[in-house]
């Protein structure tokens, strides 16, 4: 993705040929007249967003198909496009983004289209007031979703033997959505594969700015052990660890309006025999975690200052940060309940035969039976401890871990905005070289080289606009991450907690059950 | 209750827990205790209709180390030989919360005032559990001496009641007189009692193999007791913390979601007092149970080793007779130990069967009582546990 020329957006990839072709068309219509092409961003960006909201130059069509331009009239644009434009005014609206190479993007969520006009505004117009009235709009309108998508990770399987074996994982997806050619079908896919996955979608967008759930680690004890064929309850829990962790991956990346359009993403889930994907060793687990830091190392050489235009970022950061830290702790203290949950169970069973012993050698009859009935319900508690430290495990411990690296992801993102500040600074100060170069030019009076040093500085300046634009683009998918994300975590958080209490309740309500038949046993003494 | 053999008017049903005070003419109890640095002060009330007691109610402080030297002077009673004698109570342990104070008092610094507050208030919780256990324990082994018909009657006994001075010259001029010797040689009762000598009567046959053999047992189920205790209260300190880090995160939180964070580390916190009261309950009722009467049966097995080496006695003195006989010298004086040695035996045989017999109705019951208690206690607090659960869930979904 260029700079391009101007203010044309940037030409679409090959592989949406239906979509280019469209575009083309559409982007005709513009390339004439950039002040039209405003106007109409003017026109669509002043309208209250609405359901049937307008799309603009950028909009790209997935095979899912139309998309409608009810409010917005062309009659300025008097290209050859006016045919196409009514084919476009039809009821129905999906708005849909595709790969983030294009320029223009927004968020699909169903017949619900949000419009981040923003992005598709050029350079200086962007003004403040409007950032925050779409955002508004966006958080109304990303509640509707009418399209299902449930996607299962199961049935893992052993394949080959030793070192060459592996995991494979049956990925089953059902859904209604149109982009998919069935309602129902189901893949199988490796560790590596989903690995390769994240790599893909990584290298796409997180240069944009867009929160990219983290893959789940790599571990190359527990892998081992599986591959040894150690069939032991240690790795069966670890395979049992592993596939939940794809499955909540898998989850959060389709719960991603953006992400969910990515061919790579929906040939993930589709195709059936995926090309073995390799370089992902640096983006398992130690290797993101590496890539984190350096990220972060390098933001903290950047003594730069950014001008921000308010604090939002910065405190952003700062609550992330923070935030960071405090769900580490709240991780280590249920982490250490899980483990002492266990040794109770391990604690449970070994007492249940101690007072099986005790009860055996009894001799007065009923304490003998009675005693025996305890170590039954020391056995049976022992059950449920090892149920509640699964629960500990999977419901609370394992979101606390992910959503501590979550949160370094967007800690990245908020990196990558640095970044593209940085770029859009050295371009300036590039542009200012030039300019002053020809100064000197014009002073020494070198007509020869002036065109030269004239063809520079128009670089530079087209190439200061993009970045220009890339970085109001970035800092406004950024705020709608961020909030996106929150309103996830917060509904996940919730969601986790009650059903962490209800497996409490259940226990609890068992435990009773089990003291409650031993009551009568105990009373039976005599 | 199981029927309790001979004399069940003066034998009283006795158990951990149980009420030993059923006989108004002497009834004693712990109300008061004091911990000072190392040592444990026990107030103990009296209340008697005995005449031979100065006064009708009185109390007296007593230390730890003053019971150590009553159980010794029973012990050592050669009177006594034939009857179990309640074992001694086991020192005070405070090291647990005295660390806890310790470090509280170190990272004093290092707290919020709500987290100092609330360490503060779970050291007191511990520290009243062990005060509890420990005064319970010291309680039941006087009310054992006042509830048995001969050991009520111990001089000794009367002395750690009523003397209104301190108690240690005493001690120390007992253990110059006995010098442990005893004590000692109850080490090694297992042995004599294992490979000892030929048991004539089947009872005690029966009653030496059941005892070898339930206090191993008993001895394995109380420290596999103790070990799940701990487990409990280890889960219940991680609710704490849990708690903690959630208010954090709450503190921190600036959206709605604050609510939902404060409430769960509500929950939590209240799960932790349940799990604690789980955990001590159990302990009380159940490890103390075992531990108990782990020692009772020692008690017991003392008893059979004394009884088994006045046999050994006996078969001596009567082959001294034979040898006394075979030489024509000192036979009035053999004779005379003969017989003396045989009554000493039978008397520890007939007093030894009735004990033991009572040793076993009393461990039924205790073991009844103590079952049901902590299977109510568990009852309880799970249904609360539920409540609290339930109403939590639906004050979260219906945020």
């Amino acid at each position: 993705m260029s700079g391009g020329c101007g203010r044309n957006p940037p030409p679409f990839p090959d592989n949406e040929d239906q979509e280019a072709e469209l575009d083309t068309r559409v982007l005709d219509s513009d390339e004439d007249d950039d002040d039209e092409g405003e106007d109409i961003f003017t026109i669509a960006r002043s309208k209250p967003i609405t359901p049937t909201s307008a799309p603009d130059e950028g909009d790209i069509f997935s095979e899912e198909g139309s998309y409608i331009r009810s409010d917005v009239h062309h009659a300025t644009n008097g290209l050859h496009s006016d045919d196409e434009l009514d084919l476009f005014t039809e009821a129905t609206v999906e708005l849909t983004l595709t790969n983030t190479t294009s320029q223009g993007r927004r968020e699909i969520i169903g017949p619900t289209a949000s419009a981040c006009n923003t992005t598709h505004v050029p350079n200086s117009i962007l003004k403040p007031s409007i950032v925050t009235k779409t955002m508004e709009e966006l958080e109304e309108e990303e509640s509707g979703d009418q399209f299902e998508l449930n996607i299962a990770v199961t049935n893992p399987e052993k394949i080959g033997d030793g070192m060459n074996a592996y995991m494979s994982y049956k990925v089953s997806t059902q859904t209604t959505l149109p982009m998919f050619l069935n309602k129902t079908f189901s893949v199988r896919r490796r560790f590596s594969d989903f690995l390769g996955l994240y790599e893909k979608i990584s290298a796409k967008h997180s240069l944009l700015g867009f929160i990219i759930p983290p893959p789940p680690q790599k571990s190359v004890v527990g892998m081992t052990k599986v591959k040894v064929g150690k069939e032991d309850s240690s790795s069966a829990e670890f395979v049992e660890k592993r596939r939940a962790a794809l499955e909540r991956y898998l989850q959060r990346v389709v719960a991603h309006p953006s992400l969910l359009q990515d061919p790579d993403v929906r040939e993930f889930l589709e195709r059936d025999e995926l090309p073995r994907a390799v370089n992902t060793q640096a983006l398992s687990g130690p290797g993101f975690l590496k890539m984190i830091n350096r990220a972060s190392d390098a933001v903290n050489k950047m003594t730069i200052k950014m001008n921000e235009s308010d604090n939002w970022f910065e405190s952003k950061l700062q609550e992330v940060e923070n935030e960071e830290q405090l769900l580490r702790r709240l991780h280590a203290a249920v982490d250490s309940l899980v483990n002492h949950r266990k040794e109770l169970c391990s604690n449970t069973a070994v007492f249940s035969k101690s007072v099986a012993m005790l009860g055996s050698v009894e001799e007065n009859s009923a304490l003998s039976r009675a005693l025996s009935q305890l170590a039954e319900v020391e056995d049976k508690m022992e059950q449920l401890h090892q149920q509640q430290a699964f629960s500990d495990f999977f419901i609370l411990a394992e979101l606390l871990a992910d959503y501590v690296r979550l949160l370094g992801a967007v800690r990245c993102c908020f990196e990558q905005r640095m970044k593209v500040w940085q770029r859009l600074q050295e371009a300036q100060s590039t542009l200012q070289k030039k300019r002053e170069a020809e100064a000197k030019l014009l002073w020494a009076n070198k007509p020869e080289k002036l065109q030269q040093a004239k063809d520079d500085i128009n670089e530079w300046e087209s190439k200061v606009s993009q970045y220009e634009r890339d970085f109001e683009r970035v800092t406004c998918t950024v705020r709608k991450e961020v909030l996106r994300f929150e309103k996830e975590k917060a509904r996940d958080f919730k969601q986790h907690i009650v059903k962490y209490l209800e497996s409490l309740l259940h226990t609890q309500h068992r435990l009773v059950k089990c003291w409650e038949a031993f009551l009568p046993e105990a009373k039976a003494i005599a | 209750m199981t029927s309790i053999s001979e004399d069940s008017d003066k034998e009283k049903v006795r158990s951990v827990s149980v009420d030993l005070n059923n006989d108004a003419s002497l009834i004693i109890d712990i109300p008061d205790a004091l911990c000072e640095r190392d040592k444990v002060k026990f107030t103990i009330h009296v209340k008697t209709t005995i005449s031979s007691f100065q006064k009708p109610a009185f109390s007296v402080p007593r230390q730890h180390e003053d019971f150590i030297w009553l159980h010794d002077t029973i012990v050592e009673t050669e009177e006594y030989a034939g009857l179990i004698i309640p074992p001694a109570p086991p020192k005070p342990d405070f090291e647990g919360p005295r660390e806890k104070m310790h470090k509280l008092g170190e990272g004093e610094s290092s707290m919020t005032k709500e987290e100092y507050a609330k360490m503060k208030q779970e050291l007191e919780a511990e520290y009243l559990a062990v005060f509890k256990k420990t005064v319970q324990v010291h309680e039941v082994f006087l009310q054992r001496l006042s509830s048995h018909p001969i050991f009520r009657k111990d001089r000794n006994f009367q002395i750690f009641l009523e003397y209104d001075q301190d108690l240690s010259v005493r001690r120390k001029n007992a253990k110059e007189m006995f010098g442990g010797f005893f004590k000692n040689m109850v080490k090694s009762a297992d042995e004599v009692l294992i490979s000892g000598v030929k048991e004539v009567d089947e009872f005690f046959e029966q009653e030496k193999t059941f005892l070898l053999d339930y206090s191993s047992k008993i001895k394995d189920a109380t420290a596999k007791a103790e070990k799940m205790t701990r487990s409990h209260k280890n889960v219940a300190d991680d609710y704490n913390h849990i708690s903690g880090a959630l208010n954090h995160t709450a503190a921190d939180n600036n959206t709605a979601f604050k609510k939902h964070l404060e409430k769960s580390a509500e929950v939590f916190e209240k799960l932790r007092k349940l799990e604690d009261r789980v955990a001590s309950d159990q302990e009380l009722k159940l490890t103390e149970l075992l531990r108990y009467y782990t020692r009772d049966i020692q008690a017991a097995k003392d008893l059979l080793y004394r009884r088994a080496r006045a046999l050994a006695d006996y078969e001596n003195s009567n082959k001294a007779l034979d040898k006394a006989r075979l030489k024509g010298k000192d036979i009035a004086q053999a004779e005379e130990n003969q017989k003396k040695s045989l009554q000493k035996f039978d008397k520890l045989s007939e007093s030894g069967k009735k004990e033991l017999t009572s040793f076993k109705a009393r461990r039924v019951v205790a073991f009844r009582k103590n079952l049901i208690e902590m299977t109510e206690l568990e009852i309880k607090h799970a249904k609360n546990s539920m409540s609290l659960l339930q109403g939590t869930i639906e004050i979260l979904n219906s945020n």
